[in-house]
């Protein structure tokens, strides 16, 4: 599913060259759970970044589902992140604007989905995460768990091959969070690549694998 | 459709803010459209006036007579001989200085014949017009306006005073009304005219010829003006070897196309004023988009986390900006139809309609759709553009 080999990533800060991303090699199979933890700065950011087709490596390899990803226009990439990966983010990032079901449907709406089709995938996706009576609130009306269950049902609602989680649970309290893990569990049992970056050990440990990052580097733990 | 409705909903989200920016196309709008709709209703009713005065009667002039001039005699044959025309009247004009009793003024001295008074539709305040005697004897009779005996002679009733033409002495035989129904008052108003027989303003005036080149006709009773311009223009033909250019039959005068390219001019410049207008409001619309944009960067990350192309994103502010031009432009002509319907009320005695004209609404409309994509088009691409890591981060 990913195939992650040598991979750099470099930023200039000042005069200063950092490595985000020093030689990162990592593989993750269709139907895992895996988790990436490390600190703040360790450039977990940057590999989420680089694993969500939202940045391009400056060195090293990344496939995706077989797809050289280096080789892709702009415009590609967003096809791919549309068709094949499913976001969940830390801030929820939901458009504030538009209701819960209009926020699922958007990824849809992008892929030039007819109406009908578009209206029972958001229902069924809603469903999943037990917010099908929330689907016509604002975005404010909803609490935080809430929200991150819209957040969830937008990334599903594609059918991705891959979840990518972005501390899914750093803006929530603990019984919510709690939820939310629940929703990925139930989500890696139908089958689903689960990719969760964490920097909260009770978090990651709840995942099958874990991989750590610091400075850059990886190290594979097995849990 | 579906990014319509989006636009919609953004710009519904901030109605005062999106009501200051439609202001400058609005304004621009009603500009646009009042100016010209103004000056196309009131040249339409000045022209229909005009039309109104000279549509019964034929001008003749002849440009080039290819050594066969026009005479009294060739008149006279015409005029028995083709059953269509009514009455036919020769005339020649000069600017002369006309004096009486230590006054004295620039007079438009016509010499013509007893038909002109007909033909012309004048009116008689008192006196006579001149008469077939005045012609054969070349009387020095003469026949003023009232403008011309207030002015020189100081009243109306002047009859058998004298007047001279260019040192000339005339006794004053008639005054005519100053009539504002006919054509020949609309075009001398106010000025000074007199009439007397055509050989006398051959002997008066240098310049003009005793050929005749200019003349009216009328129609015979029960025929139409088509079927004596026709039959005029036939004749003509005929007599100048069949070249069009030598002469000119015309049943409108020639204050009406001055009066067109007057006002054609007066439109384009009033339009170009206010599609000025237009695009100072087309800047305000960039400026707002600027600051949409720069707002909604996280919105712009997230659409494009989860797939939406550059074309997308471009599509949606464009189509705001658009959205946003084109309600300006509805409300504007909207509200340029209230202040017609307003200038009619208060102008009704003026006996003038206006009416919103389709064509500038429709130069208004594609103008506003120019305006929108032009001014449009940088902010959303700037939106486009934006990475889609730099837009999530932004603002936290």
């Amino acid at each position: 599913m990913i195939n992650i080999k040598d991979l750099c990533k470099y930023y200039l800060v000042g005069e200063e060259r950092v490595r985000a991303l020093d030689h990162a090699t990592l593989h993750v199979l269709p139907g895992e759970f895996v988790s990436i933890i490390g600190p703040s700065g360790s450039g977990k950011s940057t590999l989420m970044n680089i694993i969500g087709c939202l940045d391009i490596a400056d060195a090293g390899s990344y496939h995706l589902d077989d797809l050289p990803i280096e080789s892709y226009s702009e415009n590609q990439l967003a096809r791919i992140r549309n068709e094949k990966i499913g976001f969940v983010f830390q801030q929820f990032n939901l458009i504030p604007k538009l209701s819960a079901e209009e926020n699922v449907e958007l990824p849809l709406i992008y892929q030039k989905m007819p109406k009908a089709q578009r209206t029972e995938r958001v229902r069924a996706a809603l469903e999943r995460v037990g917010l099908t009576q929330r689907a016509k609130h604002l975005p404010t009306e909803l609490s935080g768990g809430q929200q991150q269950r819209v957040a969830i049902a937008r990334a599903i609602v594609t059918n991705p091959k891959l979840i990518l989680a972005d501390e899914p649970t750093g803006a929530l309290d603990s019984k919510t969070s709690q939820e939310i893990i629940d929703i990925f569990h139930e989500l890696h049992r139908q089958g689903n690549t689960i990719v969760l970056i964490t920097h909260d050990n009770d978090v990651a440990k709840q995942a099958s694998r874990s991989i750590h990052i610091l400075d850059g580097r990886i190290t594979e733990v097995t849990l | 459709m579906l990014s319509f409705r989006m636009a919609l909903r953004s710009i519904s989200s901030n109605k005062l803010r999106a009501m200051l920016t439609m202001l400058g196309i609005i304004i621009g709008v009603m500009a646009l459209v009042v100016l010209v709709s103004l000056v196309s209703g009131a040249t339409t009713s000045v022209t229909d006036t005009i039309s109104g005065l000279g549509s019964n009667l034929l001008t003749v002039t002849i440009e080039d007579d290819k050594g066969q001039p026009i005479t009294m005699e060739t008149l006279e044959n015409w005029t028995e001989t083709e059953e269509s025309f009514g009455l036919l009247a020769h005339y020649a004009s000069d600017s002369l200085t006309g004096s009486a009793k230590g006054e004295s003024g620039t007079f438009t001295v016509y010499g013509t014949t007893p038909d002109y008074y007909d033909i012309q539709g004048l009116q008689l305040a008192m006196g006579r017009f001149l008469k077939q005697s005045d012609m054969e004897n070349q009387t020095y009779a003469c026949i003023i306006n009232e403008t011309a005996a207030e002015e020189l002679i100081g009243y109306v009733d002047c009859v058998g005073q004298a007047i001279s033409l260019n040192g000339v002495k005339h006794t004053i035989v008639g005054v005519l009304q100053d009539d504002e129904d006919n054509l020949t008052s609309v075009f001398s108003s106010g000025s000074l005219v007199a009439y007397v027989s055509y050989g006398s303003l051959l002997r008066l005036s240098t310049t003009v010829a005793s050929d005749i080149t200019t003349f009216y006709v009328s129609a015979a009773e029960g025929k139409t003006m088509e079927d004596a311009e026709a039959a005029m223009t036939q004749l003509l033909m005929e007599r100048f070897e069949l070249d069009e250019d030598a002469f000119t039959v015309s049943t409108q005068d020639a204050l009406e196309d001055t009066m067109s390219s007057i006002t054609s001019m007066l439109t384009v410049m009033l339009g170009g004023i206010a599609a000025i207008s237009l695009v100072v409001g087309g800047i305000g619309i960039m400026n707002i988009m600027m600051v949409t944009v720069t707002e909604r960067t996280r919105e712009i990350g997230i659409r494009k986390a989860i797939g939406a192309s550059r074309g997308t994103i471009l599509t949606q502010f464009l189509m705001e900006a658009v959205v946003l031009c084109m309600m300006g432009c509805c409300l504007g002509i909207f509200m340029s139809w209230a202040i017609l319907q307003i200038v009619n009320t208060v102008v009704v005695s003026l006996n003038m309609h206006f009416t919103l004209n389709v064509t500038v609404v429709m130069i208004a409309v594609a103008f506003c759709f120019l305006i929108g994509i032009v001014f449009g088009l940088y902010p959303a691409n700037k939106a486009a553009k934006m990475k889609p890591i730099d837009a999530l981060h932004y603002g936290g």
